[in-house]
């Protein structure tokens, strides 16, 4: 196992220090105050009616059976909020979703009607005696039915123009040079690749408790988001739009301890803005708590990318060029949580870890019956589907060569001396050593070993696959010039206060959902400053008293709000400097910095601590200095940054069943410089089971009249500690060269990296059978079907 | 349907109500008794957030009613510390990082002071299986089932010093 470098005392904490987490106490003795735990003097509970139909007209909604039952006070249509000009919003992609349709629904599940009640139990029964009369249309669930010319047109509102259900086309990178690359090319593979669509599915589920105060004209909106401050923005925005009281200085969004988020909690779903309204409506707290049948048939969902790649080479296997046509499934409306400029995202990092000077990648947008798609499932945007593409081409690529897929990789590999490295597509990788990273994974699983095994295996008709990803993530999102939510620029933020006695209480912009930014973020402060970890209090999710910042997904807490706190603490050292200097009568320029203290030069023993610093900062600071001993910071970061790391992966499939075993996956990651080594691995933990996950159990399906197959956990497998593998974990650490502390992020990086290896694995097991590939998840129907149509019995 | 009087030990104390016979036994905890650290996860008895002890039996209390539970003797993650001294499990699933977000943790660790009461020496495997009925979305369970070792060992230790005869000591 790789040592990280520390340069504190573990009673400090700083960086490298694997400290236990100071937030989990309230978590293990059950004082965890998640949002369902929120509970305000008079509340109502909102529940809602939901549509049968993927597809129809509402002809007429009956609410007076609903209005008799005991407890319910209202219910709320869309023909109500048109009345307030609410019942369409704006969503995240540029694209307007409704929160309640006026006259038609689009997907199964689609929210119809609120009935707000004085207790969840009598607001179910309300939804229950709700009548609606509906007019099914035709559905489309399939995006290349979708396009063809004479499809029902699903999105009228659109205008005459518009009369097609394509959303949007972006390409990237230059088309003429790639085909004439791929002319060229002695050797040309090509594959059809369906990444499906999924649900990030954390184990809470979304909602909030709105609470409108008609006296104080203020909203308190309690919440599950990743991303507060932006949520407190639209909010204004939506509310200016429809010409309601509600400013954003009386609008304060709380977001409490949140039950995972994965990229499911950053976009505002019809239930908050439904909570918000009846709140406005009725004057008091209005709560909306979904149902996991409502979150997994509702919310928005990953994936849905169907790519056709095409790879060219030399015949010895050095890749030459690489073309990419893609039909981006959307459901709906485009409410992709994407804030790029891209509407496919980072899709173009498709050129993976690669050396190779042509490529071109395009994307069509489409619009289908099915709920909107376009959120990460733990992974920045479309990063994903690019790294199982590339991964996969690849792959395909030496089989078809009949090279070791080890060797093809080594020798495409961008190498540690290229970087800065600038990507066909226009990215540039900030840093990296590919050929290390797999070295070490190759070495740790004893490869050479497994291929043997392998072939003594495939000798006696046993199926055994080794499957390598070596993936480039791309998170951090991001510089704004490229990255931004509904114009706002993607910088995050923090803030430090020290107090008198030596304490500190700090401000971030960013948003936890269990990643650990109580303990990491102190670590942060910890290294730059020296103060203990036991004495930094980290807060966030009040958008009250936080700074402004863009929240957490896509990796992005560490790269951007982790950056701004290393430079906010630096500001706080410098000011410090000069209380150092004025204590200690030296010159600023004569002091040296170490372990939490200044000294003078030559003279150790003349040192102030920043605890005495601090204290002076109150009462003892020079004349013409303000007093106090604060900064902050807004960082926008100068790149993205690009962790990368390769896995490898050993499965057994069962002749008899298809069932895929993953008997070992090992994989190396490079995150840059570690804060917690403890938190790093579990991030990497549970990246990895949301890789593993949907690539053997998770996938959302619909019937051709879009109806949802996949809505309880009984349909939608996630894996339990059974199925999931022991991971094996280790790391290369290559520090990215722009950001201050190093750090690169590491929350998704597994996600990304994982899927390809375990495909690779499955087909490398059956590639002599005739198998070039299989889409996910490899169920053991889908895999025994396989070996079936390849004549293979048990 | 008349409301129902249900009178149950929660945590050691005796707690009674009169409820909805359609109530559920989670409901009743998080909702009247203010018992907030029991999750409710799925509705279909998959997640296992909702785990509580009854009767010395891990339950699943989202699917199961409040008048079931008359007069049983119920335990949540509230009552698992012993005053300020944290239960072996909680204390292992801080040392281990065995939880992230926080939200399965208290019925993950309800299921595992079963399964250790069932068998307090259990494999990695058995481990496994035996906290199958709850998902974790952000451990990977890598951590979880270290956490659920290091615990069955300090309570097997405990157990053994107990055990010992006093002439011995």
């Amino acid at each position: 196992m790789t040592e990280i470098a520390t340069h504190t005392t573990p009673e400090v904490g700083g960086m490298g220090h694997s400290v236990k987490r100071k937030e989990d106490p309230r978590f293990i003795q059950g004082k965890g105050e998640y949002i369902e735990d929120v509970n305000l003097p008079g509340q109502l509970w909102l529940d809602i009616v939901r549509s049968p139909y993927a597809h129809a007209k509402i002809k007429s909604i009956d609410a007076s059976e609903a209005l008799k039952v005991p407890g319910v006070a209202a219910v709320v249509t869309g023909k109500d909020l048109e009345g307030y000009k609410l019942a369409w919003m704006p969503t995240l992609a540029g694209d307007k979703q409704m929160v309640l349709p006026v006259d038609t629904v689009m997907y199964q599940a689609q929210e119809v009607a609120a009935v707000i009640a004085t207790s969840r139990y009598a607001a179910a029964d309300g939804v229950a005696a709700v009548q609606v009369d509906y007019e099914p249309l035709p559905v489309i669930v399939d995006p290349f039915k979708a396009l063809e010319p004479d499809a029902f047109v699903l999105r009228p509102d659109r205008g005459p123009d518009k009369a097609n259900n394509h959303i949007w086309h972006w390409e990237s990178g230059d088309a003429a040079r790639t085909d004439a690359a791929l002319e060229a090319a002695e050797v040309r593979v090509s594959q059809d690749i369906y990444i499906p669509r999924i649900h990030v599915a954390s184990i809470e589920t979304c909602g909030c408790v709105a609470d409108w105060n008609p006296i104080r004209q203020q909203l308190t909106l309690h919440m599950t988001s990743q991303a507060p401050h932006a949520i407190r923005t639209v909010i204004a925005l939506v509310a200016a739009a429809a010409g309601l009281p509600i400013y954003e200085q009386n609008i304060r969004v709380k977001t409490h301890d949140i039950g995972g988020g994965f990229g499911g909690k950053v976009p505002v779903y019809p239930g908050y803005v439904l909570a918000v309204a009846a709140s406005f409506l009725i004057g008091k707290p209005v709560k909306w708590i979904e149902d996991r049948s409502e979150n997994l048939q509702a919310d928005s969902f990953a994936r849905d990318y169907h790519i056709h790649a095409e790879l060219g080479a030399t015949k010895a296997g050095k890749i030459t060029s690489l073309k990419v046509k893609t039909i981006a499934d959307h459901g709906y409306t485009d409410a992709a949580a994407d804030p790029s400029k891209f509407p496919a995202g980072l899709f173009n990092v498709i050129t993976g870890s690669y050396d190779f000077p042509e490529a071109f990648v395009e994307v069509d947008g489409v619009y289908t019956n099915k709920p909107p798609g376009g959120v990460a499932y733990r992974c920045s945007f479309r990063v994903t589907e690019a790294v199982h593409a590339i991964e996969r081409m690849v792959d395909i690529l030496a089989h078809e060569i009949g090279k070791d897929p080890a060797q093809v990789r080594f020798d495409n590999f961008i190498q540690p001396e290229q970087f800065p490295y600038k990507t066909p597509t226009g990215w540039e990788y900030d840093s990296g050593n590919y050929p290390a990273a797999l070295k070490k994974a190759l070495d740790i699983i004893g490869y050479n070993d497994l291929r043997k095994e392998q072939a003594e295996k495939r000798a006696r008709g046993e199926l055994m696959g080794i499957g390598i990803s070596s993936f480039t993530e791309i998170v951090g999102a991001g510089p704004s010039h490229d990255f931004d939510i509904l114009g706002l620029k993607m910088f995050d933020s923090c803030e430090i206060r020290v107090h008198p006695t030596g304490k500190v209480l700090a401000r971030i912009g960013v948003q936890t959902q269990g990643q650990g930014h109580e303990t990491t973020f102190a670590q942060i402060i910890a290294e730059e400053l020296g103060f203990p970890v036991a004495d930094i209090k980290i807060e966030y999710g009040d958008t009250d008293t936080a700074p402004y910042g863009l929240g957490t997904y896509a990796s992005r807490s560490t790269p951007v709000a982790g950056a701004a706190t290393a430079v906010a603490a630096r500001k706080i050292r410098a000011k410090a400097r000069l209380l150092a200097a004025h204590l200690l009568e030296a010159n600023p320029d004569d002091l040296e910095w170490e372990n939490g203290k200044f000294f003078v030069k030559g003279s150790p023993d003349r040192s102030k601590t920043i605890q005495e610093i601090s204290f002076a900062a109150y009462t003892n600071h020079p004349q013409g200095m303000e007093a106090g001993l604060e900064a902050v910071d807004y960082y926008d970061p100068p790149n993205l940054t690009f962790p990368f790391g390769s896995y490898i992966c050993v499965v057994d499939i069962d002749k008899g069943t298809g069932q895929v075993t993953v008997r070992r996956f090992v994989a190396v990651d490079d995150c840059g410089n570690i804060i917690n080594p403890m938190i790093v691995d579990g991030q990497i933990h549970g990246g990895l089971t949301m890789g593993f996950a949907p690539s053997l159990y998770e996938e959302i399906t619909y019937d051709e009249l879009g109806n949802n197959l996949t809505g309880t956990f009984m349909d939608y497998l996630l894996p339990t500690a059974v199925e999931t593998p022991a991971w094996e974990t280790d790391k290369t650490v290559t520090p990215s060269p722009h950001h201050p502390i190093g750090a690169k992020g590491v929350g998704e990086s597994a996600t990304v990296g994982a899927p390809p290896a375990i495909v690779n694995a499955v087909v490398d097991a059956m590639w002599h059978l005739g198998v070039r590939n299989v889409d996910i998840p490899m169920t053991p129907q889908k895999i025994w079907r396989i070996l079936r149509d390849q004549g293979v019995t048990a | 349907m008349s409301n129902r009087h249900v009178t149950v030990t929660v945590n050691g104390e005796t707690r009674e109500a009169d409820v909805e016979p359609r109530l559920l036994l989670v409901h009743l905890l998080r909702d009247t008794f203010m018992l907030t650290g029991t999750h409710v996860g799925c509705d279909t008895s998959n997640c296992g957030a909702c785990t509580v002890m009854v009767d010395g039996r891990s339950a699943k209390s989202c699917t199961m009613l409040a008048a079931q539970a008359d007069g049983a003797t119920i335990t949540t993650i509230e009552g698992m510390a012993d005053g300020a001294t944290l239960h072996p499990l909680q204390q292992a699933f801080w040392d281990q990082h065995g939880l992230q977000c926080g939200f399965c943790t208290p019925g993950m660790m309800m299921q595992a002071s079963w399964l250790l009461g069932q068998n307090p020496d259990p494999t990695d495997q058995e481990v496994r299986e035996g906290i199958a009925g709850n998902l974790c979305r952000c451990t990977g369970y890598v951590n979880i089932v270290k956490a659920i070792q290091q615990a069955a060992g300090e309570m097997r230790a405990k157990q053994d010093a107990a055990a010992e005869p006093v002439a011995a000591r």
